[in-house]
């Protein structure tokens, strides 16, 4: 095992608001590994801290505001929040990419889906205007868009919520990357698109190795596609462990109670 | 006797225009449906189906190229716009997104002030009152009035949102994803507190989700869409357990199920493509029998009491064949 480190290892990752980090840290020193083309979840309450812990893999903060990291997020063993600017510019989106949890305001919304692709295809691939509008197109149709050559000329606001969640979806695997972040990737489908996107994600795993990390509210989705799951709370890992006994036997309160919540299918309204 | 429906609307259609070489987009094709006082609808269906489309074309935010919408027995398609304002009280909309659908630099209390002043649903000496009233109404502490947007979790959120829908007193509630960003406690406590308002202001509900087992806690009845057509239409639990179109028994089948065993095995098998043609000749006769061009009578079965089925979209017998090379389509 000793050449086969881990591909992502984050340590006492902490995550404050404000420029000093002023304010009493959302992040609370968390700390995982994801070895290549593994698949870990992430689960927990809304404002837990998933989303700004995934973005701080690749050192972003959510739109507008200023977060201060602290710990240690190596990539390969290089510490990406030591890394020079220019450097981490290359590992985001073609070594690490990531679906952001609201598509809407990862668009750009004065140009075309298909121009938004190409772009991205061109900056990290090099391929000309006309491969790039040919890999895009494909790329649509394999996220399940419907005449994805016309539909590539329309703008954001065009599509429907789920058409922009799985453009970002498109986008996110266009480079092949070594790790996918996906927040939130498929709450915008119906389950039967979910299921095709589900097995899109799976395919790339076992074609490229591609690692996966995945955040969700859904535990039926959390189920079918992680080995490892990390509850969180409160800005903190409160249980973790292999999806199965997870599942099986949760030993954390905050996690049975989560468990027990899951809605069934099985369960009619209470009548009035 | 039949109380008139709240909400009635009658072969609605939105067409986009086409440009740039883009053909039109005919996103809704003739949905009809009604929706009683107290009543949930339950809106479910194919990811750019038309659903959201729909719920803004009864709220009269988009314009229908076609049909009726009649809401407290009023037209609102062709209403003068300052009638139109005016209904629009009795109409509300509560969006998915809990982040983006709350002005980040207006207080709690500027928030619920704004449609009171708007609608002057309140005189502007009782409009703290009817705050508090509001908040109480979501469980919220009253206290929390000044207060900002990214001060509040989530789910308080998404509380904010439906007092906000609530301040004016409205009839129908049109809710697209009303829950899915939020967690499973989250999530069921704001099922609770939508079912609670309903029977305390006898609200109605139109539910756009696509978390089919929280429609079902919520749903009286259902409709299920697919390429800009309701397929069927009934009683929620009826369809739940006996599903009679292709494309409804395709959703239910692929619920995931919370259990990572059987979660894996599934997504493992070959996915069950459902093969349902979107174009289609129309089929004379159709697959329950019927000449509809004949007959003259629309593409729609009753195949249980109040539970209807359109015959659109319904695989024939060779159509799993070129379903299965239509490759990217
Ligand atoms: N722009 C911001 N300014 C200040 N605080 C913020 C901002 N964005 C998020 N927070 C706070 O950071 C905490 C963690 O938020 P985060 O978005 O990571 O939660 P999450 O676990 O992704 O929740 P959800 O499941 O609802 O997406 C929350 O308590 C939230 O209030
Ligand atoms: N402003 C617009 N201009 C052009 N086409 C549009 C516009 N808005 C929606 N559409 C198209 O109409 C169709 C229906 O979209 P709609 O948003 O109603 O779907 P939906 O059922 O709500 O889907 P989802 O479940 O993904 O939210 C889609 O093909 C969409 O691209
Ligand atoms: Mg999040
Ligand atoms: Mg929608």
């Amino acid at each position: 095992m000793s050449d086969a480190g881990p591909l992502l290892q984050v340590r006492d990752l902490t995550a404050a608001f404000g420029r000093a980090g002023a304010a009493a840290p959302v992040v609370k020193g968390i700390s995982f590994d994801v070895a290549p083309g593994e698949a870990v979840g992430f689960v927990g309450e809304s404002g837990c801290g998933k989303s700004v812990t995934a973005r701080a893999i690749l050192r972003l903060a959510p739109e507008g505001a200023s977060v201060t990291l602290g710990g240690r997020v190596a990539y390969r063993g290089r510490d990406l929040l030591q890394l020079p600017a220019r450097e981490m510019e290359q590992v985001r989106g073609r070594r690490i990419a990531m679906v952001f949890q609201d598509p809407m305001a990862s668009l750009n919304p004065v140009m075309t889906v298909g121009q938004q692709i190409d772009d991205m295809l061109r900056h990290h691939q090099n391929l000309s205007r006309r491969a790039a509008r040919r890999r895009t197109v494909d790329l649509l149709g394999l996220v399940g868009i419907r005449d994805p050559a016309s539909r590539a000329d329309d703008y954001p606001h065009q599509f429907s919520g789920g058409m922009r969640q799985r453009v970002m979806i498109a986008m996110a695997v266009s480079c092949e990357p070594d790790l996918l972040i996906a927040d939130e990737p498929t709450t915008a489908l119906d389950v039967t698109v979910q299921a095709q996107i589900l097995r899109l994600l799976l395919r790339l795993r076992h074609e490229l190795g591609m690692a996966l990390m995945l955040i969700t509210h859904d535990f039926g989705v959390i189920a079918g596609m992680v080995e490892q799951v990390f509850v969180m709370h409160r800005g903190e890992i409160v249980e973790r462990g292999a999806v199965d006994a997870i599942f099986r036997d949760p030993q954390h309160p905050y996690t049975r109670a989560l468990l027990a919540a899951i809605p069934r299918i099985e369960t009619a309204r209470r009548s009035s | 006797m039949i109380e008139e429906p709240l909400l009635s609307v009658r072969d609605l259609r939105v067409t986009f225009p086409p440009r740039r070489g883009r053909p039109a987009v005919r996103a809704v094709e003739g949905v009809s449906f009604d929706l009683r006082r107290g009543e949930t609808l339950g809106l479910v269906g194919e990811s750019g189906s038309g659903k959201t489309t729909t719920g803004r074309a009864v709220l009269q935010l988009q314009r229908p190229s076609a049909g009726s919408v009649r809401l407290l027995g009023r037209e609102l398609t062709d209403m003068a716009s300052g009638d139109l304002r005016a209904m629009r009280r009795h109409m509300q909309f509560v969006l998915q997104n809990p982040y983006t659908s709350l002005h980040p630099r207006m207080t709690v209390g500027q928030i619920l002030s704004e449609p009171l002043a708007v609608h002057r649903a309140v005189p502007p000496n009782r409009r703290a009152e009817r705050v508090a009233e509001l908040l109480s109404l979501v469980h919220l502490d009253p206290k929390v009035v000044d207060r900002y947007p990214h001060e509040f979790s989530g789910g308080q959120r998404q509380r904010i949102v439906i007092a906000r829908a609530l301040a004016v007193n409205p009839d129908l509630v049109v809710c697209d994803e009303p829950v899915s960003a939020l967690d499973v406690r989250t999530q069921a406590q704001i099922v609770q507190l939508l079912s609670e308002l309903q029977d305390k202001l006898g609200l109605s509900y139109l539910f756009i989700a696509h978390d089919l087992a929280i429609v079902r806690s919520l749903a009286h009845r259902l409709a299920v869409m697919f390429g800009g057509r309701i397929v069927e239409l009934g009683d929620a639990d009826r369809i739940y357990e006996t599903p009679v179109h292709p494309y409804t028994q395709s959703l239910l089948d692929a619920v995931p199920i919370p259990d990572p065993a059987l979660q894996r095995a599934r997504l493992a098998r070959v996915a069950p493509e459902p093969h349902i043609p979107r174009h289609e000749a129309d089929l004379s006769p159709c697959c329950f029998g019927e000449d509809h061009r004949a007959t003259g009578r629309p593409r729609w079965h009753e195949v249980g009491p109040g539970h209807h089925v359109s015959c659109h979209f319904w695989p024939t017998a060779q159509a799993g064949a070129d379903g299965a090379n239509a490759g990217q389509g």
